[in-house]
């Protein structure tokens, strides 16, 4: 290999490497696998369809504030103790269960939690996962619309 | 020689989607002067030492009460930006207090230490966030004037300078 040649390479992995933390956690879940804050509402109104396993994978701070109703409280992803709760938590639900992760805690590019959550999901197997896009957080993008919210006592 | 162009081409986009992530984010931030000027909810929270903290004990200085959290990746951008005001205006009668949202003090302890925060912080909770209008998202920080009205509210990363510019005008 000439010097040129691994110069490049070099370079090369830096530019990679740059480009991976641009791309920053939460925004390199593939569109596919994410759903719109108004489209869980509309879904969970309707009662012909599934209801998913709401988990939010935050700050229980936050969730105690305000969360969705039904959804449980797991302990933030970005943690090993957050993603063993969420492991423990799934772990005897059939691969097939429908299955809303969430957080909210910071705009949707600096999400600390729900890549890493998604990423254990799709490790174990679950093929029916969807992440719940929060451009802004939870206050903007879910509380503020006068979406269904409740509170711990 | 292409393998030196492509790659300097990749590095050029990488730094590019960095700096786009970054302006995304922070054009998200509101600053919303109050036109109606309320008094800051007033609260008594452990520090890190376990001493209390009342908020109303800083009234006479200029206070800025900031929402944050150690996994929040933009409020870690913003301390050394604070503690630099901290250090800039403490002897005008500038406050920082930081509230921290985390679960448990353990991780702001080192947070507090790796990077020397010279102001206090304190372990909040649900209902300090509901006093202040629901801490949904983070970070936010609060201005508070002297007579303990809030100045304004900054929600999302906001550039040290704006704040800046509005501690120099509560100051005067």
């Amino acid at each position: 290999m000439t010097k040129n040649a691994i110069s490049a390479v070099i370079f090369l992995s830096i530019a990679l490497l740059l480009t991976a933390q641009a791309v920053a956690q939460a925004s390199s879940i593939p569109v596919t696998r994410l759903i719109n804050p108004e489209d869980l509402v509309k879904l969970l109104q309707n009662s012909d369809k599934e209801t998913p396993l709401m988990i939010q994978v935050g700050s229980h701070v936050l969730f105690a504030q305000a969360h969705i109703p039904g959804s449980e409280y797991i302990g933030p992803a970005s943690t090993e103790a957050g993603l063993q709760q969420l492991r423990q938590r799934v772990q005897n639900l059939p691969r097939t269960q429908f299955i809303v992760l969430y957080c909210g805690c910071c705009p949707w590019g600096h999400c600390p939690n729900v890549k890493p959550a998604d990423d254990a999901l799709r490790a174990l197997g679950f093929t029916n996962v969807k992440v719940l896009y929060i451009s802004d957080n939870f206050g903007t993008n879910w509380v503020d619309k006068g979406y269904p919210v409740a509170r711990e006592p | 020689m292409k393998w030196l162009i492509a790659a300097t081409v990749l590095t050029l986009a990488g730094l590019f989607g960095i700096h786009s992530v970054r302006r995304s984010y922070s054009s998200n931030r509101l600053t919303q002067p109050m036109q109606e000027q309320r008094l800051a909810p007033d609260f008594a929270l452990p520090q890190l030492d376990g001493s209390e903290l009342r908020l109303s004990s800083y009234r006479g200085k200029v206070v800025l009460l900031d929402f944050w959290a150690t996994w929040c990746a933009p409020c870690r951008e913003e301390t050394p930006g604070f503690i630099e005001l901290q250090r800039k205006y403490s002897s005008r009668g500038l406050q920082i207090i930081g509230v921290s949202m985390d679960d448990g003090p353990e991780p702001v302890h080192v947070f507090y230490q790796e990077f020397q925060i010279n102001y206090p912080i304190v372990m909040g909770n649900a209902k300090t966030g509901e006093l202040y209008g629901g801490v949904l998202g983070l970070p936010i920080a609060f201005l508070i004037a002297r007579d303990g009205h809030i100045y304004a509210k900054h929600m999302g990363a906001t550039n040290s300078s704006v704040i800046e510019k509005e501690i120099q005008t509560l100051l005067q």
